[in-house]
C-alpha cells in the first residue's frame, strides 16, 4: 500500500505541472492588461508601469514566467504576490477555511439525504414513492444551480425570515457559523444530492438482486439485517467513490454558490482574480484545487481498499 | 390433525406418519411482462429424516423454484403460490407468518447453492459469515461465535481452519468455497438440507469430495436431504430415492433401486439411456429429442407428449395424474405399463 501511494503521488506531479500550465496559459491569454486595469480609470505613470512589469516578470516569454512562478511554489512554498503586493497564501488562508466549510456542509448533506432518499426509493422500487424520488432528482439536475440558488436564497432566507420574523436561513455571509452554511451547502449540493440518490437507489436494487443477499435471507436473517448489514455494505462501495470525487468537484463548484450568498472563500477570490486578471491568485487557486482533486481520489482509492477485499494495491 | 395456529412453530421430530418434509401439490407462477411463467404445477414429494431425496429434471422443470418455496425465499411478487403446502413437520410452512417462518429458515431447514463464489458475501471474512449464524440465532459473543465457526470448517474438512478463518471468499478455492457454504448451511444443526446442484460449478475432481462430505454430514446427523442434481452418476451412490421433474410437474417418484432397474415414465427412461456407459462406447448416447416445454404455452394433455415415443392419441388431449403404482412409486404417463414392460409403443 504504501508503494502505491507513493506511486501515485509521483504520477500526480505532471498532472499538477500540466494543468497549472493550461491555467498560466488561459491567463496570460486573456485580453487586457493586468497593470493598467490595476489603476483603474487613473492615468499611471509608465515609469512604475514599467517596474511593476519587470518586478513580476509581465515581459517574459509564458515558459519564463511559468517557470519563475512554479519553481517558487515547488522549492519556497511561495504562491507569489497578488499585484498589490500581498502574499497569495495569506490571501487565501482564511478563505480556503470558508470553501471547506461550505464545501464540507454540502458533501455531508449530500451524504445523508442521497442514502436516505436512495434507500427509501430501492426499498419501494417501481412504487410511487420510487417514482416521485426519480422525478425531483431529475428536476434537481436539470435546473442550473444558479436559479436553485436564487429561488432557495428568495424563499427560505428573505420570505420566511419575513413570515415568521426568524431568521432561519441567513442569505450572505458567514457570520453565524453553521447556520450560515445551510442555505448555501444545500445549494452547492443540489446536483450531488440528485446523482447520489440515484447511484445509491441503482446500487442497492442491483446488491439486492445478487446471489449473497439471497443467502442472507436463506440464514433466516431479517429483512432489516439482510439489507442493512449484507446489502447496504455492498452499495456503499459505489457511493464512497462517488463521494471522494464529489468533493473536489464540490469546491470548484462553490463558485456559483458563494457569488449568490457572498461568502468570502475562494470561489469568490477566484472570481474576482480572473475578473482583476490577477494571475498569481487565479493560478493559485487553481493549483490548490487541483492538489484537492489528486488528494481526494487518492483517498478514494484507498477507500475502496479497505471496503472491498477484493482489491488489493501493490 | 388439528389445524395448526399460524404462529405455531412446527413441533421437533416427526407426528406419526407424517414425513419430516411434505410439498403436495404446490403451484408458484412468476408474474413476468411476456405473461404468466406457470413454472411449477403441482409438485409433490416427501422427506423422511435420513433419507435423501435426488430431484431430476431438466434445465428450467421448476427444480430450483420449487426447493425456493420450500425455503420461503422467492421474491414474492413477481412470484405467487396460488395453491399447495409444504408441510414441515406436519406444519404448513405456506400458512405461518413471516416471523415463525424466519425461526425456520436456516436454523431447521438449510440451503446450499450452486455457485458459492457468487453466494458468499464478498465483503465479510468466511469466519464473520458462518459466526453470523451464532451471533443472530443463539445471541452467542463474537469470539464464542467465530469458535464455532473454525469447529465447522474444521468439519467440513478446510486444511488450517484457524489460519483462514479471517480470509475473505475469494481467497479460496472452488471446493474449499463450497465446504464454507456447507459449514454455514449445517451451523445450527437443520433437520432439513437443501442442496442445489452443489457441485456442479467446480472441477470433477473436487464434485466427489464434495458430494462425499454432504454423504458423511448427512449420515452423522441423520437429516434429511434434498439433492437437485444434473448428475445421475452421483444419485444412484448417495440417494435413496428420486423425484423426476418435467414442465413444472413430477412426472415419476421412485426408489433409487425401482428407478434404475426399470424406469415407469417415457422422459425418465430417456434420461437414464443418455447416461454414457462404458459398455455402449461408439454407440450414439441417447438424447431426448425436442425441446423442453415452454411455460408461457404448455402442450395440451400431457406436456411430454411432442417428444414422446410412447405417444397415443389421447395423450395429447388427456393430461394424466400421477398415477400410484405401488405405496413408493408414481408415474405420470397413462401407459406406465408399457414403459416398465419395455416395448417401445
Ligand atoms: N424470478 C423469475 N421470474 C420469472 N420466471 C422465473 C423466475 N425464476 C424462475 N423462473 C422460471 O421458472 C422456470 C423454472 O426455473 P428453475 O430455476 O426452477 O429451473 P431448474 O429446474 O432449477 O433449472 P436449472 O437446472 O437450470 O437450475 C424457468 O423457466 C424460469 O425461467
Ligand atoms: S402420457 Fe403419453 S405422451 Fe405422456 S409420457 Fe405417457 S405416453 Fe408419453
Ligand atoms: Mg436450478
Amino acid at each position: 500500500m504504501g508503494r502505491y501511494i507513493i506511486r501515485r503521488l509521483i504520477q500526480a506531479i505532471p498532472v499538477l505541472l500540466g494543468a497549472t500550465l493550461f491555467i498560466f496559459a488561459i491567463v496570460f491569454a486573456l485580453p487586457g492588461d493586468p497593470i493598467e486595469a490595476l489603476a483603474g480609470e487613473k492615468r499611471q505613470d509608465p515609469a512604475i508601469t514599467a517596474i511593476i512589469r519587470e518586478q513580476y516578470h509581465l515581459n517574459d516569454p509564458l515558459l519564463v514566467q511559468y517557470w519563475y512562478y512554479i519553481s517558487g511554489i515547488l522549492f519556497h512554498g511561495d504562491f507569489g504576490k497578488t499585484f498589490a503586493g500581498v502574499p497569495v497564501t495569506q490571501l487565501m488562508a482564511g478563505k480556503f477555511q470558508v470553501t471547506l466549510n461550505l464545501a464540507f456542509t454540502a458533501l455531508v448533506m449530500e451524504a445523508i439525504i442521497g442514502l436516505l432518499l436512495g434507500l427509501w426509493a430501492a426499498l419501494r422500487r417501481g412504487r410511487a414513492t420510487d417514482t416521485a424520488i426519480l422525478a425531483s432528482t431529475l428536476l434537481l439536475i436539470s435546473v442550473p444551480t444558479l436559479v436553485t440558488g436564487f429561488v432557495l436564497q428568495l424563499w427560505l432566507g428573505v420570505w420566511l425570515k419575513q413570515v415568521t420574523g426568524i431568521e432561519f436561513f441567513p442569505i450572505a455571509g458567514v457570520g453565524q457559523g453553521l447556520q450560515s452554511y445551510l442555505l448555501p451547502g444545500f445549494v452547492l449540493a443540489g446536483t450531488s444530492i440528485a446523482y447520489l440518490t440515484r447511484l445509491t437507489r441503482t446500487s442497492l436494487v442491483e446488491t439486492l438482486r445478487s446471489d449473497y443477499i439471497r443467502t442472507a435471507t436463506a440464514k433466516g436473517l431479517s429483512r432489516r439485517r439482510v439489507v442493512g448489514r449484507h446489502g447496504l455494505r455492498n452499495a456503499l462501495i459505489p457511493m464512497v467513490t462517488y463521494l471522494g470525487a464529489d468533493l473536489g468537484v464540490l469546491m470548484g463548484g462553490a463558485i456559483i454558490t458563494e457569488t449568490i450568498f457572498n461568502l468570502p472563500g475562494i470561489g469568490l477570490q477566484l472570481y474576482q482574480g480572473v475578473y482583476l486578471r490577477e494571475q498569481p491568485i487565479v493560478v493559485g487557486i487553481v493549483t490548490i484545487l487541483v492538489l484537492v482533486y489528486i488528494v481526494a481520489n487518492l483517498i478514494v482509492d484507498m477507500l475502496y481498499a479497505v471496503l472491498d477485499p477484493r482489491i488489493r494495491y501493490e | 390433525m388439528s389445524k395448526t395456529s399460524p404462529h405455531a412453530l412446527p413441533a421437533e421430530g416427526g407426528l406419526g406418519n407424517e414425513p419430516l418434509l411434505a410439498v403436495d401439490d404446490l403451484h408458484v407462477e412468476f408474474a413476468t411482462r411476456a405473461g404468466l411463467v406457470r413454472a411449477v404445477n403441482g409438485v409433490s414429494y416427501s422427506l423422511q429424516a435420513g433419507e435423501t431425496l435426488a430431484v431430476l429434471g431438466e434445465s428450467g422443470s421448476g427444480k430450483s423454484v420449487t426447493a425456493q418455496a420450500i425455503m420461503g425465499i422467492l421474491d414474492m411478487p413477481p412470484a405467487r403460490i396460488p395453491k399447495g403446502e409444504v408441510r414441515f413437520n406436519g406444519t404448513d410452512l405456506l400458512r405461518l407468518s413471516e416471523e415463525a417462518r424466519t425461526q425456520v429458515r436456516g436454523q431447521r431447514i438449510a440451503m446450499i447453492f450452486q455457485d458459492a463464489l457468487s453466494a458468499l458475501n464478498p465483503v465479510f471474512t468466511v469466519g464473520w459469515q458462518i459466526s453470523e449464524m451464532f451471533r443472530v440465532h443463539r445471541g452467542m459473543g463474537k469470539r464464542d461465535a467465530v469458535k464455532k465457526a473454525v469447529e465447522l470448517m474444521d468439519r467440513v474438512r478446510i486444511p488450517g481452519a484457524k489460519q483462514r478463518v479471517n480470509d475473505y471468499p475469494h481467497q479460496f478455492s472452488g471446493g474449499m468455497r463450497q465446504r464454507i457454504m456447507i459449514a454455514m448451511a449445517i451451523a445450527l444443526d437443520p433437520e432439513v438440507l437443501i442442496a442445489d446442484e452443489p457441485t456442479t460449478a467446480l472441477d470433477v475432481t473436487v464434485q466427489a469430495q464434495v458430494m462425499e462430505l454432504l454423504a458423511e454430514l448427512q449420515r452423522e446427523s441423520n437429516m434429511g436431504m434434498i439433492l437437485i442434481t444434473h448428475d445421475l452418476g452421483v444419485v444412484a451412490d448417495v440417494a435413496d430415492k428420486i423425484a423426476v421433474m418435467y414442465g413444472g410437474r413430477i412426472v415419476e417418484n421412485a426408489s433409487v433401486h425401482d428407478i434404475y432397474k426399470a424406469p415407469a415414465h417415457p422422459y425418465t427412461k430417456g434420461l437414464l439411456e443418455s447416461i454414457p456407459r462404458v459398455d455402449l462406447k461408439g454407440q450414439d448416447l441417447y438424447a431426448i429429442k425436442g425441446l423442453p416445454p415452454n411455460l408461457l404455452d404448455m402442450p395440451t394433455g400431457c406436456a411430454f407428449h411432442p417428444r414422446c415415443p410412447y405417444r397415443q392419441d389421447n395423450c395429447v388431449t388427456d393430461s394424466p395424474p400421477l398415477y400410484e403404482i405401488s405405496g413408493t412409486r408414481n408415474s405420470a404417463c397413462h401407459y406406465w405399463r408399457e414403459v416398465l414392460d419395455g416395448d417401445q409403443g
